[in-house]
């Protein structure tokens, strides 16, 4: 299917505003399985005609795993070169795949000066539902068994937990949460780029165990809200050599999916 | 002669409020150690923030069964602290039991709850001792418990057990002298515990029941005042300091991390070489944290408040897989570290003698720090808000800037975004290849 997707820089030439922009991120932009759900995500956008634009290539690293990694100057000075582009365009609204980019786009450049309303796309697909603007239809996912797992940064680092559970809900999923799940909910191990390392040396990894809290539920679906943790969670079946049983899916994924005959 | 007791009570009382409050000085100064941050805007928030978490407890409700025990001894504590002040009023005039005539039958209903919260503290604390010595919990056994915690832990169970048979046994032997009508012994209601244990000491004499019940109100409050200054010792302090540390707790979202502006011209230099810009701030001498005195004054305030209850380490995902790294050990060697400082401090007259040793290294390992996956787990699950991940991030960034010293493929993945703006060697000029696929 071919995408509508266009620069800010190219609008911007022709003088037209946007109503939001698309913040892709590293992942959503180079990772193979992480353009899916880019691409899943600009299919939804399309369809319901969203006005948005994309950095392309004026978009760089949010610079969240180099302050992870504790490289505060190099951080900055990609907040900086962001900051800088955004508001060249005066950016107001910002949408992302990746909860780590909504993290920090969020939280860490009001105070280098950068200030813009962030979601996370499943916050809002789901403000798009409660306009009226998006509805699900399609019986794809009815009655599948979907257990949600939640990403660190979306969940106990910005506390939104119900956005990517209600999208599921109205998929018709059914919906199983793990023993931990919420605030509570287990790192996929990826976090704090670690994604970008080995794990140090111990038992087990993370994302193994994380997998098998998620399998104790028999999904048939395990739904992810970040391109991290889908390569975590997809590395665990695998693992566990359950990927041709179940399969890992973006919410986005399942949205833009739901609607195919 | 007969003021002898009057005054050997006030001189115990002065010499452990004394040792208390210049304990209590050196914490203060030993948290001011280190860098300041403000944390004193929006203080509604806060007082509402410390009433919700540490007056109401409200984290603690996570795990019930723990929760409720927990709640007893709390609710204990404070109420049955009331019973003191008139323990130490009587002691320094040489009365007894001086509200009695005052508040009359309402005198009795208080003593009463006071017992059936003793009593019930007794329960709890009968639970928290088999949950340590008989169950073995594991979350209690860890390489960081070894030793002085775990005697610690058990220390204050003897404590509280103690404290709370000598009121009840001081109560019941008062009960028989009010029954023998012995002057002095002002007349009560019948107590709803110790009435149970006044058969133990039915065969004494007057003479001797008056020595035991003088015993055991001597041995209640000199325990109680022992216990008061044991607390600079343990990991029971943060029964005072869970308090302040909730109020001064981050409101902002967990996933913020501090920004330091202080480099923010500088790297705006870097940026745009030809430019003008006017620097104002002055970079930090030093990036992150080697040392406590790199910390800030609420990560040490932190390390003073943990209660060592490992409930971060419990849910840490690397602790979970058998990583070297723990969130409670982060938070016991700074306090350790913190108090190898206090301790030179005190030798040198307030200076401090360099001791060629450090929190990095010397008590926690670049091993440990590389170890976390920044998820916040540890921090949404202490009951006091306790951050050990601030002080993880602030010792990472010392170890990436100042020594270069991140894991090899962490500087593979910064030089990335240095040369193309992504972790992974992908030219940014195919940023938009996703588009056609």
């Amino acid at each position: 299917m071919k995408l509508n997707v266009h620069t800010l820089s190219d609008l911007n030439a022709e003088g037209k505003k946007v109503d939001i922009v698309f913040w892709v991120g590293c992942s959503g932009s180079f990772d193979d399985r992480a353009k899916k759900i880019t691409r899943a995500f600009v299919k939804i956008l399309n369809q319901i005609k969203i006005n948005f634009a994309v950095l392309g290539t004026e978009e760089t690293c949010t610079g969240d795993p180099a302050k992870r990694a504790g490289n505060e100057f190099l951080f900055q000075m990609q907040a900086l070169q962001n900051i800088g582009n955004l508001d060249k365009y005066g950016v107001k609204k910002i949408v992302t795949t990746c909860p780590h980019c909504f993290n920090t786009l969020k939280n860490e450049y009001p105070e280098l000066g950068g200030n813009y309303k962030v979601f996370h796309h499943t916050q809002y697909l789901k403000d798009l539902i409660d306009q009226g603007l998006l509805t699900l239809s399609g019986k794809k996912y009815k009655g599948k068994k979907i257990t949600f797992h939640d990403p660190c940064y979306l969940g106990r680092a910005n506390k939104v937990y119900e956005a990517p559970r209600e999208l599921i809900k109205k998929l018709s999923g059914d919906l199983v949460e793990m023993k931990s799940c919420k605030s509570k909910a287990l790192c996929c191990g990826a976090g704090g780029a670690q994604m970008f390392k080995d794990a140090e040396k111990g038992n087990k990894e993370i994302n193994i165990e994380r997998t098998e809290q998620a399998l104790e539920v028999k999904p048939e679906i395990i739904a992810a809200a970040c391109p991290f943790c889908n390569t975590m969670m997809s590395d665990g079946i695998k693992n566990k050599e359950v990927d041709r049983k179940i399969k890992i899916y973006d919410v986005a994924e399942l949205i833009a999916n739901a609607k195919d005959p | 002669m007969a003021y002898l007791p009057n005054l050997l009570f006030l001189s115990l009382l002065i010499v452990s409020l004394y040792i208390f409050f210049r304990n209590l000085k050196k914490i203060k100064r030993n948290i001011g150690l280190g860098r300041y941050v403000n944390r004193n805007n929006n203080s509604n928030a806060r007082l509402k923030n410390m009433l919700r978490v540490a007056f109401g407890q409200s984290k603690m409700g996570s795990r019930p069964v723990a929760a409720i025990l927990h709640f007893i001894v709390y609710v204990g504590f404070i109420l049955i602290n009331i019973e003191l002040l008139e323990i130490i009023l009587d002691g320094i005039l040489g009365r007894h039991r001086i509200f009695a005539p005052f508040l009359g039958v309402i005198y009795d209903y208080l003593i009463s709850i006071f017992e059936i919260l003793a009593f019930l503290v007794l329960i709890a604390v009968f639970f928290f001792w088999t949950r340590r010595n008989v169950v073995r919990l594991k979350r209690f056994f860890s390489p960081e418990t070894i030793g002085w915690p775990t005697l610690d832990a058990n220390n204050i169970i003897y404590f509280e057990v103690v404290l709370m048979f000598l009121f009840l046994f001081m109560n019941a032997t008062d009960m028989l002298l009010q029954d023998a009508n012995v002057d002095s012994y002002v007349k009560t209601g019948i107590f709803p515990i110790s009435q149970f244990l006044k058969p133990l000491f039915i065969d004494l004499s007057i003479d001797n029941l008056i020595f035991f019940e003088r015993v055991f109100w001597w041995l209640h409050i000199t325990g109680i005042l022992i216990f008061l200054n044991y607390l600079y010792y343990s990991k029971h302090l943060h029964i005072l300091l869970a308090f302040p540390n909730t109020y001064y707790a981050n409101l902002e979202s967990n996933g913020k991390f501090d920004v330091d502006s202080s480099i923010k011209d500088e790297v705006q230099l870097i940026l745009n070489p030809g430019k003008e810009i006017n620097v104002e701030t002055t970079p930090p001498d030093k990036f992150g944290a080697t040392d406590i005195f790199d910390l800030n004054w609420i990560q040490l305030m932190n390390a003073y408040s943990c209660t060592e209850c490992g409930r971060c380490s419990n849910v840490c995902p690397a602790n979970l897989t058998g990583k070297k790294l723990s969130p409670r050990a982060i938070m016991m060697k700074t306090r350790d570290r913190l108090e190898e400082v206090s301790k030179n401090l005190d030798k040198n007259n307030g200076n401090f003698i360099n001791d060629n040793k450090q929190l990095l290294n010397d008590y926690i390992s670049p091993e440990e720090l590389w170890a976390c996956t920044s998820c916040n787990a540890c921090v949404e699950e202490c009951p006091i808000e306790i951050n050990p991940l601030s002080i993880i991030m602030d010792m990472r960034k010392y170890l990436t800037l100042e020594k270069s010293a991140a894991p090899a493929e962490l500087n593979l993945m910064m030089n990335n975004i240095e040369n193309n703006g992504a972790p992974w060697p992908f030219s940014n000029q195919d940023r938009l290849e996703w588009v056609e696929e």
